[in-house]
């Protein structure tokens, strides 16, 4: 559903990926590992177009969607939970879901509809519907982008390191999360520090390296081989 | 000396000397436009010096040239005969004195605050000659005399619309001159560093503040220079000329031609006063339209400049 | 001669203060909500002021309704601002915030001179719609004017009733606080830039015909209004819109009171001061609680 094909792409001057290969099928949750720096969050960038490769092709669903502009993605079924959640922090939180919710073709029951399903996911969302997001914690900021996400009802949510921050109880959190998502066939493309939990709700793991994709294993298989996680991830 | 130098230095004298003979060979119009090209060119160097090498964009230096100007007029007005020098001195000295004001202020801002507190300035000095008459002429302006070339005690020789082009073009060279020294110098560097990346020059340790503060009394030195030549060369003061248009102006000969280059600006002043000359042929008054909208497809399409390209090449 | 403050000339002035205020607060949201979206300091502003004025005199002599003039001067120019910024502006997105002042400084000039070549050098009147005064101390005061602040607050109110309840405020809010992630969440950026420019564009020829029977249209108004915008939205705080509306109040009281010791040309002085202060000593706002 999801494939990129031999992406090169710059910061500034810096080239960070040297030609990444990736494949997501839908409803696949798939995951991708990495230290610090090696690319993984340039390459979801790369997808949902806030930057533009060099070299290579992104394309969904059979369509070349390279350098497109990325508003128009969410349309096609990409969703996008960026590292830093990124919640608009002066909007309060039912605003926030609205800018996922506020799209054509939607119609008023089908909104009450998604709205009444994260909340009922996420209840702290529904408690704090009113207050500006900035005013959340970090990890009910994460539900909030997530919960935004969802809003879009995509195809596929990249989802960028969910754990960074937050307090081991609302790992737990995370992983339901992504279950759910995984049930309502929702692909995920998650980029993690966490290896334990990627091991666990993914079905593949791709390893990078210093810009390049360097291991691509079944979970199954990874999680007994301890020598390659090492490898690639000193852990 | 490099090859690369001297294949600039032949080409420099060359427009030095082509410039020169302009007059010889021009009639009486195209004379007087070259000159003018000349001390337009002056105001679009003094400008580069802020907005194409620290990167500050100025819309203040119709105050540096008007001033200049009003100084130089204060000059040939009260001390009889009319002296040359003496109105150099005080345009210079007026001009020093509005470029401290202005850069006490202006160097804690960055970029579109200190754009808009320029503009802002130039206006405040239109609006106290426009309205001051006793002093400045107010709407009127001042008129006076040209001042002969003497050298007290020397000579004295009135000048002719040939030496006069030869003295301004003479001023303009030598200023071209000292502000590449100037440019090309460790602190000429700093500047650049300075509009490359501000906080890590400062982080390095150089006292941005004071090294702006150098750029805008350079700057408004040699605007202000320009301003003296105008008024000698046209014999009146103006507050049109304090008007912020003129700012606008210089901005646009910079962009035009190049900022951060020295020559680019010139080249710049030639092309928009070339232009404008062709223009309104067709468009009389309203010149400025289609002037305009070239200006802005340069914005867009050729935010370099004309000869911008030769940027790095004489900043070597 | 009179002992101590001439009382009813004060409250006159504040009276002026305040109307003046308002229609430079209709100028300065418009500003400053442009600069907050999409970090365009337009230049041109004052020069859609004095169009919106020309066009809605224009108007005005056609169909002898202020009205109508109002509303027809509102949507030309509103659709020239979306013009205007779909063909320079957005080509320069994501470069330098420079170029953009360049660029709206290369529109002043062009819509400048594009109104002389097409009204002429004369300036245009605008006939009050609502003539009759009353007694306010000495004076025999325009109702038009107290008319003007009013009708000035009410698009200003609700321009902020749109971006906070309506459906399309979300996405300009969004995209004001982070345009990349608006972006990312479907939200059509490019169209909601274009979309505040012309809102902003739309404000400023309001204030244009607002102030055309109070001052009258003239080719000059575009560069005054846009200087004094300027330093509104600078002591009001960039992209503060509450802000620039309390410092378009300040400025133009303070400039009110200053016409009665100086000359109006001469007043201008005052804000100039005003701004030299802010920068000096809260150069985030004059009115913003606390400098970072």
């Amino acid at each position: 559903m999801l494939a990129l094909r031999d992406i090169h792409a710059y910061y500034a001057k810096s080239h960070i990926l040297h030609g990444v290969t990736i494949d997501v099928g839908p409803g696949e949750v798939v995951g991708l590992l990495g230290r610090n720096g090696v690319g993984k969050s340039t390459t979801l960038k790369t997808i949902c177009g806030l930057v533009r490769p060099a070299q290579g092709r992104v394309e969904f669903e059979g369509r070349d969607v390279t350098g497109w502009p990325p508003h128009r993605l969410p349309a096609l079924g990409i969703a996008y939970v960026p590292e830093d959640r990124r919640i608009f922090r002066l909007l309060t939180v039912l605003e926030n879901l609205r800018t996922g919710l506020d799209r054509p073709g939607v119609s008023e029951a089908r909104r009450t509809e998604l709205l009444e399903k994260v909340y009922h996911h996420f209840p702290v969302l529904r408690e704090r519907r009113s207050q500006a997001g900035g005013t959340l914690s970090g990890g009910e900021q994460q539900m909030l982008a997530i919960a935004r996400a969802m809003m879009l009802e995509p195809k596929i949510i990249l989802l960028d390191e969910p754990t960074e921050g937050l307090m081991p109880r609302m790992v737990g959190q995370i992983r339901e999360i992504i279950r759910v998502l995984h049930a309502e066939g929702v692909a995920i493309l998650l980029v993690e520090q966490n290896v334990p939990l990627t091991l666990e709700v993914s079905s593949r793991v791709y390893i990078m390296e210093k810009g390049v994709v360097r291991h691509q294993a079944a979970a199954s298989e990874l999680r007994e081989r301890h020598d390659v996680i090492r490898q690639y991830l000193g852990v | 000396m490099s090859r690369r130098s001297t294949g600039y230095w032949i080409v420099f004298a060359a427009i030095v000397a082509a410039l020169a003979v302009a007059p010889l060979v021009l009639p009486p119009f195209w004379q007087r436009f070259v000159t003018e090209i000349l001390v337009w060119g002056l105001l679009a160097m003094s400008s580069d010096i802020l907005i194409g090498y620290t990167g500050m964009v100025s819309f203040g230096h119709s105050a540096f040239f008007g001033m200049g100007m009003y100084g130089a007029a204060a000059a040939l007005l009260s001390v009889k005969p009319p002296n040359l020098w003496l109105a150099l001195l005080f345009g210079l000295s007026a001009a020093a004195l509005v470029a401290v004001f202005v850069a006490f202020f202006a160097t804690r801002l960055r970029d579109i605050y200190f754009a808009i507190t320029t503009l802002v300035f130039s206006q405040i000095f239109y609006v106290i000659i426009f309205t001051w008459t006793e002093v400045t002429g107010g709407e009127n302006g001042l008129f006076f005399s040209q001042p002969a070339l003497s050298i007290p005690g020397i000579f004295s020789m009135r000048f002719s619309t040939e030496t006069l082009h030869w003295f301004i073009l003479g001023v303009v060279t030598c200023s071209y001159l000292l502000l590449r020294r100037i440019t090309q110098s460790p602190f000429g560097k700093v500047l650049q560093a300075i509009r490359e990346n501000e906080p890590r020059t400062r982080a390095i340790g150089y006292h941005v503040e004071r090294y702006k503060m150098v750029a805008v009394m350079l700057s408004g030195l040699f605007a202000g220079a320009a301003g003296v030549l105008y008024a000698i060369q046209n014999k009146f003061a103006a507050p049109d000329f304090v008007f912020f248009l003129i700012s606008g102006e210089t901005v646009i000969f910079n962009v035009m031609g190049g900022a951060g280059t020295l020559v680019g600006p010139v080249a710049g002043a030639a092309f928009f006063l070339l232009l404008r000359e062709g223009v309104s042929r067709f468009f009389t008054e309203y010149y400025l339209i289609p002037v305009g909208i070239i200006f802005m497809l340069m914005v867009i399409f050729l935010p370099q400049g004309l000869l911008g390209f030769l940027r790095r090449r004489l900043n070597e | 001669m009179s002992v101590g403050l001439p009382l009813d000339q004060i409250a006159i002035q504040t009276v002026n203060g305040i109307v003046n205020g308002m229609i430079l607060a209709l100028v300065a949201s418009g500003l400053t909500l442009i600069f907050g979206i999409m970090d365009v300091v337009n230049f041109a502003h004052g020069d859609l002021v004095m169009l919106g004025g020309f066009s809605g005199a224009t108007a005005l002599a056609v169909t002898g309704s202020f009205w109508i003039a109002l509303l027809v001067a509102v949507i030309t120019i509103a659709l020239l601002g979306a013009a205007l910024q779909a063909s320079t502006l957005r080509p320069l997105l994501g470069r330098d915030p420079l170029t953009t002042i360049l660029a709206t400084f290369g529109m002043s000039l062009v819509l400048q001179k594009y109104a002389i070549w097409q009204w002429g050098p004369s300036a245009r009147n605008l006939t009050a719609p609502i003539t009759g005064q009353f007694s306010l101390f000495y004076l025999q005061y325009p109702w038009y004017r107290v008319a003007t602040a009013a009708l000035a607050a009410a698009i200003i109110g609700g321009l902020y009733a749109f971006l906070k309840y309506g459906r399309y405020g979300i996405w300009i809010r969004a995209t004001t606080q982070d345009r990349l992630m608006a972006q990312a969440m479907g939200i059509p950026v490019p169209v909601v830039h274009t979309v505040v420019f012309a809102i902003g564009a739309g404000m400023a020829a309001a204030s244009g015909v607002l102030f055309g029977p109070l001052g009258g249209v003239t080719q000059t108004m575009g560069a005054d209004f846009t200087l004094r915008a300027f330093i509104v939205v600078v002591v009001g705080g960039m992209g503060n819109l509450g802000g620039s509306i309390l410092a378009s109040m300040f400025i133009s009281l303070l400039e009110a009171y200053a016409s009665l010791v100086v000359s109006p040309a001469q007043a201008v002085i005052v804000s100039f001061v005003a701004l030299i202060v802010t920068l000096l000593f809260r150069p985030t706002g004059l009115f913003v609680p606390t400098p970072k």
